[in-house]
């Protein structure tokens, strides 16, 4: 437990943040999924390094890893709306493992021993890794080598606009771009942050 | 071998992408939203999608507290110091009486007490309830206390705070435009005008501007070391073993590490009526690895002279390093 206070704290710290999405939150339909919403950022969103590690030593082909995280996510998800499982970190990787099975099956594949891999991995089922307690402490350091990582123009547009405060029009004039462009620089720098800062293991060995 | 109806996670993504841009821009309608609800009804992997970057989108508001090259650790620091010194030293030094703390244990109005340290002093408070304040070199701060509050204000220099948590008394120090409030919390601020630092050695504390101007607080995790000047925040990670150094005053010790000249002499003069100044360029990149006592300038000008190879002159009543020609 105590290992999940800097994620939480982190969480609520940046939930204060209003930007619409509570907002949208507040209406119906959502405010139902508010609860889930928040729960998978919570519990499942900072495990991604790690399930992305045991996706990739599962399944050979990369270019199906992203695809098949997002239906290991869809499926954890539906399942967190009927009700939250005991342990997250325990579901995610048994849902994670049975859609390896699975598509190794359709594919006709045999992949079973990499799949029954998880200890060999470091990736314990039971406890809470470090992943949890990482994020906090490390978070603004990740957040700026992820940020570093960017192309080159992406990461100049998401820094007027998130760290300059810039509006987009100031933004399209400094860059010497259409209004259009920066959104679109913005989108792929937000889309690209989240895959460099969720997708990297922080530090190997927890240090 | 896809299913009919899967969706691309690239695809999502970008579309995810594309809908928290579009919803950060100004004109964003009733409309829009109900177009956003209905994507996001559509399908679990948008709402997923969707929910992963906005918590991505909320995060980078954390980079606010991040110059783009802050990677240096002390970037910002660094450049101050050397700023500071290349200024014309302070002529009239400001030499406050201290206050005894007796004065603490009565507290009943709030009323305010001003606690002040010369040049070259320390001096450390020691609160009731266990908490404690360390006043550095050239330090002035006022403290009042009611049932459910203690203020301090930082009114310049530096001081060192180990708050015993009390979940009935908050606990927030005011510097400037800034305030810090205490999570249970050690942590280091050093003030002057138009430049506040704040370094948090142990729990968490919150930072904000009490007049609204920051939308957001900031949170203060352990290593963070926080500088606000010139309306900029700025957040670095500092290593144990730097703050370590950094607190080295609280033993009358100054420790530094390849550090430049300039900021070594910077540091100094904190402690000393009498100013040393740096002559030229060269001579204040120099990098110096040592400790000394706060009141130790003599030893440390000897030291420059013997092992810096560099020339030490008065001029009036300041000392000038140079290069020796």
């Amino acid at each position: 437990m105590p290992s999940n206070n800097g994620i939480v704290r982190g969480m609520s710290d940046t939930s204060e943040t209003s930007h619409g999405w509570n907002e949208a939150d507040g209406r119906g339909a959502m405010a139902a999924a508010r609860n889930v919403n928040d729960w998978f950022v919570r519990e499942i969103l900072p495990l991604e390094p790690s399930l992305l590690k045991f996706l990739r030593r599962s399944w050979r082909n990369e270019s199906e890893i992203r695809d098949l995280c997002q239906d290991v996510y869809v499926e954890v998800y539906e399942a967190a709306r009927v009700e939250f499982p005991k342990s997250a970190r325990a579901f995610l990787f048994s849902v994670a493992r049975n859609a390896v099975i699975d598509k190794s099956r359709r594919a006709h594949i045999v992949a079973i021993e990499a799949v029954a891999d998880l200890e060999a991995l470091g990736v314990s089922v039971d406890e809470p890794g470090p992943d949890q307690a990482v994020m906090g402490r490390q978070d603004l350091r990740r957040l700026q080598s992820a940020l570093d990582r960017l192309p080159e123009r992406w990461r100049e547009a998401l820094v007027m606009r998130k760290i300059e405060g810039l509006t987009r029009p100031q933004i399209a004039q400094r860059m010497g771009i259409a209004e259009r462009t920066v959104s679109q620089h913005l989108a792929s720098a937000i889309v690209a942050l989240s895959n460099i800062f969720y997708g990297d293991p922080p530090d190997e060995g927890g240090k | 071998m896809r299913e009919p109806f899967s969706l691309r996670a690239d695809d999502v993504q970008a579309e995810a992408g594309a809908w928290i841009t579009r919803r950060d821009s100004t004109e964003w309608s009733n409309a829009d939203q109900a177009a956003l609800d209905a994507w996001l009804a559509a399908s679990t992997a948008h709402m997923i999608a969707f929910i992963r970057l906005d918590d991505m989108w909320k995060r980078a508001d954390r980079l606010k507290a991040l110059k783009p090259n802050a990677r240096q650790r002390t970037g910002l620091m660094r450049r101050f110091a050397s700023g500071t010194f290349a200024m014309k030293a302070v002529a009239a030094a400001v030499v406050a009486a201290c206050i005894g703390a007796a004065a603490f244990l009565t507290p009943l109005r709030p009323t305010e007490t001003v606690y002040a340290t010369a040049i070259g002093a320390h001096k450390a408070l020691k609160l009731p309830d266990g908490s404690r304040i360390d006043l550095n070199t050239d330090t002035t701060l006022r403290l009042s206390r009611s049932a459910n509050r203690v203020t301090v204000t930082l009114d310049k220099g530096e001081a060192f705070f180990q708050i015993k948590h009390d979940p009935r008394r908050l606990f927030v120090v005011l510097a400037g435009r800034h305030r810090v409030i205490d999570i249970g919390t050690e942590f280091l601020m050093r003030s002057q005008p138009n430049h506040l630092e704040v370094t948090l050695i142990s729990g968490s504390a919150r930072l904000d501007a009490p007049d609204g101007r920051m939308q957001t607080p900031i949170l203060l995790r352990p290593g963070d070391d926080l500088t606000v000047a010139n309306n900029l925040i700025t957040t670095t990670r500092k290593s144990s073993h730097r703050l370590a150094e950094e607190l080295g005053w609280r033993r009358g010790m100054l420790i530094f590490e390849a550090t430049p000249l300039a900021d070594v002499v910077a540091e100094f003069n904190r402690y000393s009526v009498r100013k040393i100044v740096v002559a030229d360029r060269v001579t204040a990149s120099i990098p110096l690895s040592a400790s000394f006592p706060t009141d130790g300038a003599d030893s440390f000008l000897e030291l420059a002279k013997a092992m810096l190879k560099v020339r030490v002159d008065r001029r009036g009543d300041d000392i000038v390093i140079s290069q020796r020609k």
